[in-house]
């Protein structure tokens, strides 16, 4: 019985830290593959409105957004408070919104082509007008795949 | 000569630092958040606009005027109700004369104004497809045992060729009502 003393509580060996650089790589490699790089800076004040029946844009690199909302208070004082479109990082006219489309398809892969999503990231406050002069713009630019950028229910 | 001879073994100690630090920097700048939103497929575009002659019963209006305030079939509506009417709408089968005759020949007529808020815009655009969704997922347990979300490919076709999603928009035009 005297063989069971308490003696293992005295030393503590060390845990090794060898493999931390390992593991600490390992999460940096995951973080920069899954890391997609903000490429458009935000012009205008955005709350998207609420939704529940929301489908998933999967291929992020064939979606093309378009922002329209209020100019945000650094541009407002130039633009005013009326709703504005936002394409790539500059304020547009929905004239501009068949060039924007041709030059987002030229980007992509031709064959995927058809597959092209346009994503109308709007302001819940935004009048239908303006919404209505895209659309029509993105008929006409035969981007007929939308999705009306929303958030679900519930969340803020 | 001998000099080269003479490796020097690299600190590796700070080694984890760094990648600390090219992690952080990761971590701080990823956007993991996929887009989500509603899925829709505008018309395509013809120059000639052609007046497609509907029987009445088969079409549900729904009209949005610059107040917000919803019309369905020139009746003042709360958007609370209109899946249900939806629902009876599509599902009606010819049992009620005001409503569609077949889900195949339903179709649902959405207008709004001009000074129609976006976000009242999308609560309906929400309704009318949660109307859908839940027919077809009622035929799907009907027919498969399961939501329409988890069938076949195939069968999702077989429901929506029975149940279509006729949506139609017209151009928005100023309908008045005070803007």
């Amino acid at each position: 019985m005297a063989k069971f003393q308490k003696k293992r509580g005295k030393s503590t060996p060390g845990i090794s830290t060898a493999s931390l650089p390992d593991i600490i790589f390992m999460l940096l490699f995951f973080f920069m593959v899954v890391t997609v790089m903000r490429e458009t800076e935000l012009k205008v004040k955005l709350r998207l409105p609420q939704a529940t029946e929301l489908t998933k844009l999967e291929k992020k690199s064939l979606v093309s957004y378009i922002y329209i909302g209020e100019p945000i208070p650094k541009y407002a004082k130039k633009l005013g408070s009326a709703p504005r479109i936002q394409l790539n990082d500059v304020f547009a006219t929905p004239e501009d919104v068949i060039q924007f489309i041709e030059n987002e398809r030229a980007k992509m892969d031709e064959r995927l082509t058809p597959y092209m999503t346009t994503s109308l990231r709007v302001d819940k406050d935004v009048k239908m007008g303006i919404v209505t002069d895209v659309k029509q713009e993105l008929r006409k630019a035969n981007a007929l795949k939308i999705n009306y950028s929303s958030l679900p229910k519930g969340s803020e | 000569m001998p000099r080269g001879r003479q490796s020097h073994d690299i600190n590796a100690g700070s080694m984890a630092d760094i990648a600390f630090l090219l992690l952080i920097f990761f971590l701080v700048t990823t956007t993991m958040d996929i887009d989500k939103g509603i899925y829709t497929r505008l018309p395509e575009w013809d120059e000639e606009f052609e007046d497609v002659k509907l029987n009445k019963r088969n079409v549900l209006d729904v009209l949005i005027n610059s107040r917000d305030q919803l019309l369905v079939k020139g009746e003042l509506f709360d958007i609370k109700n209109l899946k249900k009417e939806a629902k009876k709408h599509i599902d009606n089968n010819k049992r009620d004369p005001n409503y569609s005759d077949s889900p195949k020949d339903a179709v649902v007529s959405l207008k709004n104004d001009r000074g129609t808020s976006y976000d009242i815009y999308i609560q309906v655009q929400n309704e009318l497809k949660a109307a859908y969704r839940e027919i077809w997922d009622r035929e799907g347990m009907r027919r498969y045992g399961k939501v329409y979300g988890d069938l076949k490919r195939e069968q999702k076709k077989a429901i929506r060729k029975d149940y279509p999603r006729k949506f139609s928009e017209a151009e928005p035009e100023d309908l008045g009502g005070g803007s």
